[in-house]
């Protein structure tokens, strides 16, 4: 059973983002829309916790909202993916479950 | 609220100013004058010209100061002040001024 | 009316959630009242003000723009955090270049971005007469 995990806040403002990474199973989704996406990006204080997510998991991030927010992907962690919002229906279908983390 | 414009109406917000500023061309601004039974001269274009680009590159309308300062600078000190703007747009050059040029509101502008 | 010291806090990513853009719109509204405004970019804040947005792909307006008209409401003291961008991977070179034009000075184009650390930004704040927090 795989799960897509959204989150919306900011890593650095809310503890959601965290939180969610903390409760991850091996196999499930994670996906950064909105102000998350600020987590995507490399040497941050928060970039550890992602890399360390993506040894048993799959992370992606909105690119719309990135771009948005005027941050390039070509600076994202190198294995998390750029999803556009075909691609974020596309997660939404091939997981069995969502959990959003507001 | 509408704006009968050639035939073709177009949408209004509460205070009357253009809903979508795509739907803004001259005639929309010739319309809106002569409702304040006003011919717009050269000099009005050149108002209304410099509110629309300046909207173009900073996403809001300026300001009345800032508005006099930039047209000081760019047509002439002697047009660089409120009386000149209001002489030729009395209802408040802010205002009536964005409006004709299809902006919104400036901020701060009650 | 006295001039006072007014300081805008901002803490808040922009587009994620509305207060960004309120607090421009207050800033641009302070203009009007002529008081020695200053602007602290701090925490996510600083995502506000980096080059490049583009909102094509979230249906939103793109209102970076204005910021570079805050010189023309003599708004020109952009306190920026190095912490806050250090903490998120980015750098000045990250952020629009936003400027003013010193009337005094021959209309001279100076930048309106202070970088200051967290200690600075403390002594900043605990200067202004009012701070208002975004």
């Amino acid at each position: 059973m795989a799960m897509l995990h959204i989150v919306n806040k900011s890593p650095f403002e809310r503890t959601a983002f965290e939180s969610c990474l903390k409760h991850i199973s091996v196999g499930d989704s994670v996906l950064m829309i909105e102000d998350a996406v600020v987590g995507a990006m490399q040497n941050t204080r928060f970039s550890a916790h992602i890399e360390q997510a993506l040894q048993e998991s799959s992370v992606y991030v909105l690119s719309g909202d990135l771009a948005a927010r005027g941050l390039s992907q070509e600076r994202i962690i190198s294995g998390v993916t750029a999803v556009d919002y075909e691609g974020f229906v596309d997660l939404t279908v091939e997981c069995d479950t969502t959990q959003s983390w507001l | 609220m509408a704006l009968e414009v050639n035939g073709v109406a177009v949408e209004l917000d509460e205070e009357g100013y253009l809903m979508e500023l795509e739907d803004w061309t001259p005639e929309v601004a010739k319309t809106f004058a002569a409702e304040d039974d006003i011919e717009l001269s050269e000099e009005h274009w050149d108002i209304i010209n410099f509110l629309r680009e300046y909207y173009e590159e900073y996403q809001i309308a300026p300001a009345v100061r800032v508005l006099t300062k930039a047209v000081g600078k760019r047509l002439g000190k002697e047009k660089g002040n409120s009386k000149y703007l209001y002489s030729l747009f009395p209802f408040g050059p802010g205002k009536q001024a964005c409006k004709y040029a299809g902006l919104p509101k400036p901020t701060g502008c009650v | 009316m006295a001039i006072k010291k007014f300081m805008f806090v901002n803490r808040k990513a922009p587009y994620g959630s509305v207060y960004a853009l309120e607090s421009l719109e207050v800033v641009l509204i302070s203009a009007a009242f002529d008081q020695d405004v200053s602007l602290a970019f701090l925490d996510d804040g600083v995502y506000q003000i980096t080059k490049n947005q583009d909102t094509t792909g979230i249906g939103q307006k793109n209102f970076s723009a204005a910021y570079k008209a805050l010189g023309d409401y003599e708004i020109n003291k952009l306190y920026v955090e190095k912490e806050s961008l250090e903490e998120r991977g980015l750098t000045i070179a990250d952020l629009m270049p936003l400027m003013w034009e010193d009337e005094d000075d021959d209309y001279q184009e100076k930048s309106s971005i202070y970088l200051v650390n967290r200690a600075e930004m403390a002594d900043i704040m605990a200067t202004q007469e009012v701070v208002i927090s975004f």
